[in-house]
């Protein structure tokens, strides 16, 4: 360090005592009010106006609904009811991702780049490039579109009912399912697959002696996961009118049935509860 | 699988085989018989109508329906409409996830257990309301929320906050409980308070990764909020209701159309954003 100079010793004097202001104070300040710029028309176009809540009157619907909520109807006409629904639920999620498997195995093992015999030569023909790069985006248009709004869109076709809500499910099931499997098979060791190919065997026969034993635990897993996740979407779609639980939701709310929404509530959360723990413990099994 | 390890070389057995898979004793093999019957199971009690579906009135009304989705309504009013709802969907999903961000964080203080003498009274309690927050789907809350404020995008803002707040509690409290207990303990045993050993200590520790939490479930509240409006709760979910249940095709067609633009952008975003971190 130079000696301090005369024109210099303020600055140092400053240095050593210590600072009692924040040094990025304008930093700072300038950040809070850029985001507060930004939250301003966030909070308009969202109508965010939380003093409803605090008028005279307006809580007193609500508060009588979620009253109603205790005790949760118990009679066993109605636990029937909700049991076949929750029946329903699982099914719809589990006949969805069964046919959501039909379509995206064929399309998971057309998109793997891995199992291309130009490949094996350097780079791919142009045919079977496009060929998979075809299928990669039929794939993410599958799972692009909300199962939500497939189920809105079939339920125009097909009618109300569970059949709506497979069909969505399986549609945007498939396109996840099929890019998930692409890419981890993919990642795994190509090298068993591509000798097999060298050595004159047919894509199929490189896949399931090649890649399906390296990576068959991770890709079960993942299915098992998706199907934890399909019945909650499941549960859901009955919104919309594809059965199941969301439906007898549905219906009970807009007949403002606390007791009944808090059972349907109570099993709902029971169902996601079981489906994760079967699920979590499936896949430590395979892990 | 796990737990099959060949048997010990012997001079009489020197390339012993594995155990054999099949028999009573195997799991795989029961899992997967388990998982077909669920799948029969399942198929045999929907009745579904495949028969309808399959049917050549059906397949004349599919027709229709996905010509008339081909020709979506390009006005200039329309899409001003259209411009304004996404707009309106992507405001609920910020605040949603900001309001979500705050109320997580204040419920996962209580929800945490920072350090050995901390006697965390409400640790179970605040994890039970977040697990209740948690497993309610964000359109059972817009469902349950539209009665309280009425008809609109607060109600969708109020309904990802909530489901969100009880996803984004329990990464918090995990996070807070997994910092590294040094600093905190550092000031703790020279008396400073709770607030300050937290904002001073733990807090620029664990701040990185709540962030990255909370900028993951943003992207996936966009998707939520695109879809929330079927309920009735604002954004492009509410337009698509409307027009597909006045059987406007053409305007249907521009909401969809609009919809997986909007998702298909944010998923680009953040896979070229991870992939740029990475």
């Amino acid at each position: 360090m130079p000696p301090p100079t005369p024109a210099a010793a303020p600055h140092h004097r400053q240095l050593s005592a210590p600072a009692l202001r924040d040094p990025a104070w304008l930093p700072r300040v300038a950040w809070t009010l850029a985001a507060l710029a930004l939250l301003w028309p966030m909070g308009v176009l969202t109508e965010f106006r939380p003093w409803v809540l605090l008028e005279p009157g307006a809580l007193q619907p609500a508060i009588d609904f979620v009253g109603a909520f205790f005790p949760p109807r118990t009679d066993a006409d109605f636990l029937r009811l909700l049991l076949r629904e929750t029946w329903r639920t699982v099914a719809m999620a589990t006949a969805g991702l069964a046919l959501a498997l039909l379509l995206a195995v064929p399309l998971a093992l057309l998109s793997v780049r891995v199992l291309s015999l130009s490949g094996l030569a350097g780079r791919m023909a142009v045919g079977p490039a496009v060929l998979r790069q075809g299928v990669r985006w039929l794939l993410l248009v599958l799972r692009s579109v909300p199962e939500l709004v497939w189920a809105l869109v079939f339920v125009r076709v097909v009618g109300l009912g569970p059949t709506s809500g497979v069909l969505a499910i399986a549609l945007t099931y498939s396109g996840m399912l099929g890019k998930v499997y692409a890419d981890i098979l993919e990642s795994s060791d190509t090298h068993a697959a591509h000798s097999l190919m060298r050595n004159g065997t047919g894509r199929l026969q490189a896949f399931f002696y090649g890649l399906l034993p390296q990576s068959g635990a991770e890709l079960t897993s993942y299915t098992v996961y998706r199907w934890e996740c399909a019945i909650r979407s499941s549960a859901v779609l009955g919104f919309v009118g594809a059965g199941g639980l969301g439906q007898l939701t549905d219906s009970s709310m807009k007949m403002f049935n606390g007791a009944e929404v808090a059972s349907i509530l109570l099993v709902f959360v029971l169902l996601v509860w079981l489906a994760d723990r079967l699920s979590a413990a499936l896949r430590k099994d395979l892990a | 699988m796990k737990g099959r390890t060949l048997p010990p070389r012997t001079p009489q057995n020197a390339y012993p085989l594995p155990p054999r898979t099949g028999g009573l004793g195997c799991k795989a093999c029961w899992l997967t018989l388990g998982a077909l019957a669920l799948v029969v199971a399942s198929f045999a009690s929907l009745n579904l109508q495949w028969a309808q579906l399959g049917s050549w009135d059906a397949l004349q009304r599919m027709g229709r329906f996905v010509g008339e989705l081909l020709h979506p309504v390009t006005t200039p009013a329309l899409l001003h409409k259209v411009l304004q709802a996404t707009l309106e969907t992507l405001a609920m999903s910020a605040l949603g996830t900001l309001l979500a961000a705050l109320l997580g964080l204040a419920l996962a203080l209580p929800a945490a257990r920072t350090h050995a003498q901390d006697p965390a009274r409400w640790r179970g309690a605040t994890r039970l309301l977040l697990n209740a927050l948690r497993s309610t789907p964000e359109l059972v809350w817009a469902a349950l929320l539209l009665i309280v404020v009425g008809l609109g995008p607060f109600a969708g803002t109020l309904a990802l906050g909530a489901h969100t707040a009880g996803v984004l509690g329990r990464l918090f409290a995990e996070s807070l409980e997994n910092a590294a207990p040094g600093p905190a303990f550092a000031l703790r045993v020279r008396g400073v308070g709770e607030l300050r050993v937290f904002l001073l200590a733990t807090l620029p520790q664990v701040l990185p990764q709540l962030l990255s939490y909370t900028l993951y479930r943003w992207e996936n509240n966009i998707r939520a909020a695109a879809v929330l409006g079927v309920v009735g709760a604002g954004g492009l979910g509410q337009m698509l209701a409307f027009h597909m249940g006045l059987f406007q095709m053409g305007e249907t067609s521009t909401v969809l159309l609009a919809m997986v633009a909007l998702v298909a952008l944010v998923d680009a975003l953040s896979y070229g954003l991870r992939k740029a971190l990475a």
